[in-house]
């Protein structure tokens, strides 16, 4: 038998009696080999959640390579040495266990929910494969998962309509070379050009335990599952350090305006710009900002382009945050009848008067109430996708603190009027964005124009 | 234990933070077998409390205090079935409008007043029941409560939103156009109820019938259904019974009774043969696929039979459809199938999105698991799909709105108190014989309607030479009528 050191903290919040605070008490283990482990207890139903996160995702692959990350994680439910093909998913469902697994550009996610009294099943399947997967994977396994996902991609982006503004847009907004220069879905001509080769290399790379983290919730006793951790992940070696990223500086330096026609019946606008990381100064602001734009009836924009003047079916207005930089985007439909320009003429009205006049405290309060509602909801369940296991992850990738769902409330409660309108000066310029019509195939003259009719 | 640094947070929060060395003698991991499971465990649920307000107003209410949330439904127990022949969709209307104007204040009052307080509040329409539904920390219930009572009961469906939605209900007509999977739904229903069954029509309507809407339409429809005892109030979450009868007393106490009629739905005829319905879509990169027949009631006595044969079918993910399908021949990214119950006979359908260069191939797969499934179930197949349902039931009752949508269903069809507690053994005791009798009786291959939405000069040749039955030739105007003016 062999000796082990685990470097243990325990941290446990105590809720102060003045102030209401969120919190998501756990304990976090260090495996030697590098793993992190996140605990933490919920008995109200006799269930447990397991997420993994491992730290990579479609920013790290290689050109002529994209999609790669998000194939790889359809072969991780293809079994492991110990694992035969198609048991994964036989034996977990015939304990009453449900899992599946997501990918985005930094980082790639496998989560189990079972009953409690399965824990140990799910450690031993989804250690195995971090331990085992290249010995059990085949050419067939990797040709069978390649036909999948490139279904996924008909289904998801290719049959949908103003699918592909997704794949367009990464090309304009990122330069090439930049992480997020592409969709984690990939190109049909990467997906088929990946090789068994490649799936070795990937797994050496970054399926490591020390570029790992696993969040476990829900109806366990804390030591005993440590002891369980170690038990299924604790022989696992460490691998080598993971290489880092070393992205192109990303800034859009004037106003490209892009055209694409589709199998589509009305034209749809998308403004994109450059934004702050996720957790960094400004990211924010431009969140709450993106709820004072777009969300609801009284939203700034829902109001006029689609309460008020009718151009509009409907706006979506979003900041999309990631490790390297985020996206804030604007997304409207024209309704029959109009034009795109019409469209981003009334936007560009909004974008450059909150600039100029902050909003009203009441609108800001608006915003901030319905953040906090949503932190309330993320503490009802134990995981799966969201769910106190992927936010235990999400924080600890993203900031190194498991528990910061209050940290983050705060973020939000601490913003000014004035911050918005700082942060909407700073980051929505006019000469520093992606501007893309989707038109209906022959109608280019419903698209935003590129020398009349657009900004003045 | 080595060393316990403790600090103070600025932020009021005490964090202890112990930093030990443990020397842990791990046991080894035996990866040559599946590890042993520990002991089952019971969900133990809160009890499910019912009474009545002063009108008579049923409560169904399940107490919850891990999370200050509250989860409520004001249920109205009529909707689209409830359409007359020439206003299709108007219940769904009428839903839609409830927040557009209620009590004297304007659309935007009140999406100002809902958004401030930061509670979700949704109205809603399903084939035989509409309403609105709250989801609200519980320091916000209250005012939203008034809110839901002021949409609920004293719309006033002004004229300028009656013509805002309408013009974006038939822009959605217009869009529907665009979305295959729409497209075949709408194909599918037709095919399975006819155009003059309600589960035949598109619940939002039709271009004529939207247009032909007036404030008095909705009104009186309003009027007509919204009575205290045609409707029942569902709450979930972080209050008390006794909390919740003086706040719920003093918004709907006074909702009145009246009488109200009930929608009785004709027969649907059956499927009686298998025929092929081809909407052309051209240019599609997969082809949406659904096939399917006229299914069973949500009462009927084969609930349980039905679900563990609709798990191995194609209900869960190591389903046969999605195992062939996906799996062994990678012609999608899922399969599956699904009885859709409802108090009259439902659909049952299987489907998939498929590359289009395959779909006469994946049509063969369908009809060879759909003819499989007619066979005894192995043992170990049946058990699994028993297990995967029954052993993972309480995964369905970790949230307010989890709980809430499976104690509405139980409130809707009026199922006996024990439902919940003893669902997890009525799925372990059904048999092999029972799954198969389930089959041979729901699943019946060459009666059932296939419909196929997707490139016809791609697709057409290889159909054909399956000889699966008539083929019928369908444009997509065919199928959703002209695109709306």
């Amino acid at each position: 038998m062999k000796r082990n050191f685990v470097l243990f903290f325990l941290i446990c919040s105590i809720l102060s009696a003045q102030e209401k605070q969120i919190s998501v008490p756990y304990t976090r283990v260090v495996l030697p080999n590098g793993l992190n482990v996140l605990l933490h207890e919920d008995h109200t139903t006799p269930m447990v959640s397991v997420n993994m996160w491992y730290h990579v995702g479609s920013g790290n692959e290689k050109p002529g390579r994209t999609g790669f990350a998000h194939l790889f994680e359809h072969l991780m439910f293809e079994g492991s040495e110990n694992v035969p093909e198609g048991k994964f998913d036989e034996w977990l469902e015939a304990v009453g266990g449900n899992n599946n697994g997501s990918t985005n550009t930094d980082r790639t996610n496998y989560w189990e929910n079972a009953p409690s009294n399965a824990l140990e099943l799910v450690f031993f399947i989804d250690s195995d494969r971090m331990w085992y997967l290249p010995d059990a994977m085949t050419q067939e396994k990797l040709d069978g998962q390649r036909s999948v996902v490139k279904n996924e991609r008909r289904q998801s982006y290719e049959n949908q309509p103003y699918g592909l503004s997704w794949e367009i847009l990464s090309k304009n907004v990122y330069p090439e070379g930049h992480p997020y220069n592409w969709q984690t879905i990939g190109s049909m001509d990467d997906l088929n050009a990946a090789s068994f080769e490649d799936v070795i290399e990937f797994f050496k790379l970054y399926y490591a335990p020390n570029n790992a983290s696993v969040a476990i919730a829900g109806d366990i006793n804390i030591p005993e599952t440590i002891k369980l951790v170690e038990k299924w992940y604790g022989e696992i070696p460490r691998g080598k350090p993971v290489p880092p990223i070393d992205p192109p500086a990303a800034k859009l330096t004037k106003e490209k305006i892009l055209m694409h026609e589709d199998n589509v019946q009305l034209p749809r606008l998308y403004m994109v710009w450059i934004t702050p990381a996720a957790f960094n100064a400004g990211d924010t602001e431009m969140d709450l900002l993106a709820k004072i734009f777009g969300a609801g009836k009284d939203s700034r924009l829902y109001k006029r382009l689609v309460y008020e003047l009718q151009i509009a079916q409907d706006v979506m207005v979003f900041q999309g945050s990631s490790k390297l930089s985020s996206e804030f985007y604007i997304i409207t439909t024209a309704k029959a009848g109009h034009t795109l320009d019409e469209l981003k003429n009334v936007i560009h009205e909004e974008v450059e008067k909150i600039k100029m006049e902050p909003p009203t405290e009441r609108e800001l309060q608006k915003v901030v109430n319905q953040t906090e509602a949503e932190f309330l909801d993320r503490l009802e369940s134990i995981g799966g996708f969201g769910g106190k296991t992927d936010l235990l992850n999400h924080y600890f990738f993203y900031t190194g603190n498991p528990d910061y769902f209050n940290e983050d409330l705060n973020r939000y409660k601490g913003v000014s009027t004035k911050d918005v309108s700082a942060m909407a000066q700073t980051y929505l310029p006019q000469n520093g964005r992606v501007v893309l019509s989707v038109v209906p195939k022959g109608k280019t003259e419903l698209a935003v124009q590129k020398n009349e009719g657009g900004v003045k | 234990m080595k060393k316990i640094v403790t600090k103070f947070l600025s932020a009021g929060v005490m964090i202890a933070i112990m930093f030990v060395t443990v020397n842990l003698f791990a046991q080894k991991a035996d990866r040559s077998k599946v590890p042993p499971l520990g002991e089952t465990k019971k969900l133990s649920l809160p009890s499910i409390q019912s009474f009545e307000l002063s009108n008579g107003l049923k409560v169904v209410l399940m107490e919850k205090h891990t999370v200050p949330l509250v989860q409520m439904s004001v249920v109205v127990k009529s909707g689209s079935v409830n359409d007359p022949d020439n206003k299709s969709g108007i219940a769904s209307f009428t839903a839609d409008m409830l927040d557009e104007g209620a009590a004297g204040k304007s659309s935007l009052e009140l999406a100002d007043a809902i958004n401030y307080l930061g509670v979700r509040i949704s109205t809603f329409s399903r084939w035989h029941k509409m309403g609105v539904s709250l989801h609200a920390p519980l320091s916000k219930f209250d005012e939203a409560l008034k809110i839901v009572s002021e949409i609920l009961l004293h719309p006033d469906f002004p004229q300028k939103e009656l013509d805002r939605i309408r013009n974006e209900k038939l822009t959605s007509l217009l869009q529907w156009h665009d979305q295959p999977v729409t497209i075949a739904n709408v194909m599918f229903q037709r095919t399975l109820f006819g155009k003059d069954h309600p589960y035949g029509k598109p619940a939002m309507g039709n271009e004529t019938s939207l247009k032909g809407f007036s404030v008095e339409d909705l009104k009186n429809f309003h009027e007509k259904y919204f009575k205290a005892n045609n409707a029942y109030i569902l709450v979930v979450g972080d209050v008390t019974r006794d909390q919740l009868i003086s706040k719920l007393e003093s918004v709907f106490g006074k909702w009145a009774k009246g009488d109200v009629p009930t929608a009785k739905l004709k027969e649907a005829d059956q499927v009686n043969k298998r025929v092929v319905y081809l909407v052309d879509k051209p240019g599609a990169a997969q082809s949406v696929i659904m096939i399917g027949r006229i299914g069973t009631e949500r009462l009927t006595g084969d609930y349980f039979p039905i679900t563990v044969m609709n798990t191995i079918l194609g209900g869960s993910f190591t389903s046969r459809l999605n195992n062939n399908l996906r799996e062994q021949h990678g012609y999608t990214y899922g399969a599956g199938s699904a009885f859709d119950m409802r108090p009259y006979p439902g659909p049952f359908m299987a489907r998939s999105s498929v590359q289009t260069e395959v779909t006469d191939k994946a049509l063969v797969e369908f009809f060879k698991e759909l003819n499989g499934i007619l066979k005894p179930v192995p043992n170990e197949e049946l058990t699994r799909a028993k297990n995967y349902v029954a052993l993972g039931y309480p995964d369905n009752f970790q949230t307010v709105a989890d709980i809430a949508f499976n104690l509405e269903e139980m409130t809707d069809y009026n199922l006996p108190g024990d439902y919940f507690n003893d669902y997890i053994d009525n799925v372990l005791n059904i048999t092999g014989d029972q799954v198969t009798k389930a089959a041979k009786k729901y699943i019946v291959p060459d009666k059932m309607a296939v419909i196929v939405v997707g490139d016809r000069s791609k697709i057409e040749d290889g159909i054909k030479k399956l000889n699966l039955g008539e083929i019928k030739y369908y444009k997509v105007e065919d199928v959703l009528g002209k695109k709306p003016q």
